[in-house]
Order: structure tokens, then sequence, then C-alpha cells
């Protein structure tokens, strides 16, 4: 279990910063999968689809 | 039918898996269980960290850091391994897939690099008094971090896809040569960093109420990477779909414009 001590702060610093880093992390490739799919439904809204694609299919990540 | 013609008509298991639309078959599924067994074994690794474990002897309560900051320096290298192996993909095998994974994988590496560099500083100052020191394990990790920048900057530099992943793939074989220089780097050089404590000849030197935390957030820490690469490479996949719709769709409009 973890104790008191003064240097308790480069742990806390440390711990946010990672928890930073990871969360932006998966955020960012959310984010791009998002902006991919939305880009493609735009794109098979407008009728234009890859020629193997069924005609009602949609892919999604 | 001869046994060479068999073994052509059927592809191994591997080549069956990597094959870009099963890919997009099998990985769709894999991503929720995936995501759930992480926050799993991410819940247990934290409490093991912060309520399983004993202060270090020496260390103090600080070596809890040690939790965090192996699992992203040994993501730094294994996430380049896999870009080494997927660059031999690209330019031995050509295979179709091995491009994708490597521009997937890179983003992922870099930000694993810079979080390690980031934590040993904050673990570096109350160890060694101080945040950064000009040793050999510090800065070949500081060059491994800009070799990855470097990648993802030449990547971004070509239009054409297929031309960037072959010179990205031998940028990334020369760049391996960092790797290696990070590992003996404390062997080879005086540095502030102790040697090598978990994979030794003898075994690991750490007492096993330190290495059941560890081992735990290093399990934790490379399925999100297992995760992330998986969502990043089904993102590149359909990003090039939608490249190649958005340029059919340009050319229809040329076509009814000149009409």
């Amino acid at each position: 279990m973890i104790t008191g001590s003064a240097e308790n702060i480069f742990i806390v610093w440390a711990y946010a910063g990672i928890g930073i880093g990871t969360f932006g992390l998966i955020g960012w490739v959310w984010l791009s999968a998002r902006r991919v799919n939305a880009r493609l439904k735009t794109l098979e809204a407008q009728g234009i689809r890859r020629r193997s694609a069924a005609p009602a299919s949609g892919p999604s990540a | 039918m001869t046994d060479t013609a068999t073994q052509l008509k059927k592809p191994n298991w591997f080549s069956r898996l990597a094959h870009p639309g099963a890919f997009m078959s099998w990985s769709r599924p894999a991503l929720w269980p995936l995501g759930l067994v992480t926050s799993v074994v991410f819940a247990i690794g934290l409490w093991f960290a912060f309520f399983n474990s004993p202060a270090d002897y020496q260390m103090g309560e600080t070596v809890r850091i040690m939790y965090i900051h192996v699992p992203n320096a040994w993501l730094s290298q294994f996430v380049y391994g896999i870009m080494v192996v997927a660059s031999l993909g690209t330019l031995v095998w050509r295979h179709p897939l091995a491009d994708v994974a490597a521009k997937s994988a890179a983003p992922l590496g870099a930000t694993f690099t810079a979080m390690a560099l980031f934590s040993g500083a904050l673990w570096g100052r109350p160890t060694w008094g101080t945040f950064w020191e000009w040793d050999g394990r510090m800065t070949s990790t500081l060059i491994l971090l800009f070799i990855y920048l470097g990648i993802i900057a030449l990547w971004r530099a070509f239009d054409d896809q297929l031309r960037a992943a072959r010179i990205v793939a031998v940028v990334t074989l020369v760049g391996a040569l960092d790797i290696p220089v990070i590992k003996f780097s404390v062997d080879w050089w005086n540095t502030l960093h102790q040697p090598a404590s978990i994979i030794t000849p003898t075994g690991p030197k750490m007492p096993p109420s330190l290495l059941t935390p560890l081992f735990t957030m290093m399990i934790a820490f490379t399925l999100l990477f297992v995760l992330l690469h998986l969502v990043s490479m089904r993102t590149e996949i359909l990003g090039r779909r939608a490249e190649t719709l958005g340029r059919q769709a340009a050319a229809k409009l040329a076509t009814v414009g000149a009409a």
C-alpha cells in the first residue's frame, strides 16, 4: 500500500501524464476511425460504391 | 495435382487471416472483447501497483513509477520490432497488409516512446537527482522517438502510398540499428541506468512482490497496443477505400462535365 512521502508528487505527475497520454492516444485513434467512417458514409450516400461492395452494405471500424 | 500445386492453391492460416478482406471480417468482432480484457487487466495492474506492492528499500515509493515506465519503454521497442517485421513484409513478400500494419504502428510507437521518456524523467529526479542526463540509454531512446517522428513525416510526404511504403520500409530497417544500442547501452557505457534486471541469464533480479504488478501492467499496455493497432489498421484500410471512392467520384464528375 502506498504511504505518504515527499516524493509522491513525482508519482502523481507520472501517472497523470501517462493517463493523459494514454487516453489522448485512445481518443485520437477513435476520432480517426469515426472521421473515416463518416467520409465513407458520405460517399456511399452519393451513390459511390466499390464495385465489389454489396448494394446495401456499409463498412465500419 | 502435385503437393506444390495444392500448397499454392491453399494459403496457410496466417495468409488467410492477413488478407485485407479477411482481416476486416475477423478484427471487428475481436475489438470489444479485447477492450474488455484490456480494461480488466489494467484495473488489476493498477490495484497491484498502488495497493498490493511494497515500497522499494532504496527507491522508496517512487518504485511505483516503474509500473508505467517499464511497460512504455518495452512497447517503444516492441512496436518498432513490429514495424521492422512489417517492413520486411513490404519489401520481401509485398504483403498487402504489411505497409498498413507499419503505418498504423508508427504513431502508437512514438506515443509510447514519449511516455517512456516522460515517466523516466519523473522517476529520475527523485532517484538520481536529475530529470535528464545525456547517457546512452536515454539518448538512444530519444533518437528512437526522432526516428518514429521521421517515419510519420515520411508517410505524410508521399501521395503514392505504395512508393511511400517501400521508402519507409528501408528507413525503418536502417533505424532498427538503434534498438540493440538501447538494449545494450547499459552494458557498453557508464550510465545512471541500472543493468538489465528482468531479462537476465539467471532470471529476474526482482522480488515477486515487484515483478507481479510490473508484468501485469506490461500485459495491460501490450493488450492496449494490440487493440489500438487493430483499430488503426482498420481505419487505414477504410481510409484508402474512401480515397479510392473519392477519386472515382471526381472522375465521374469530370466525365459528366466533359459530356
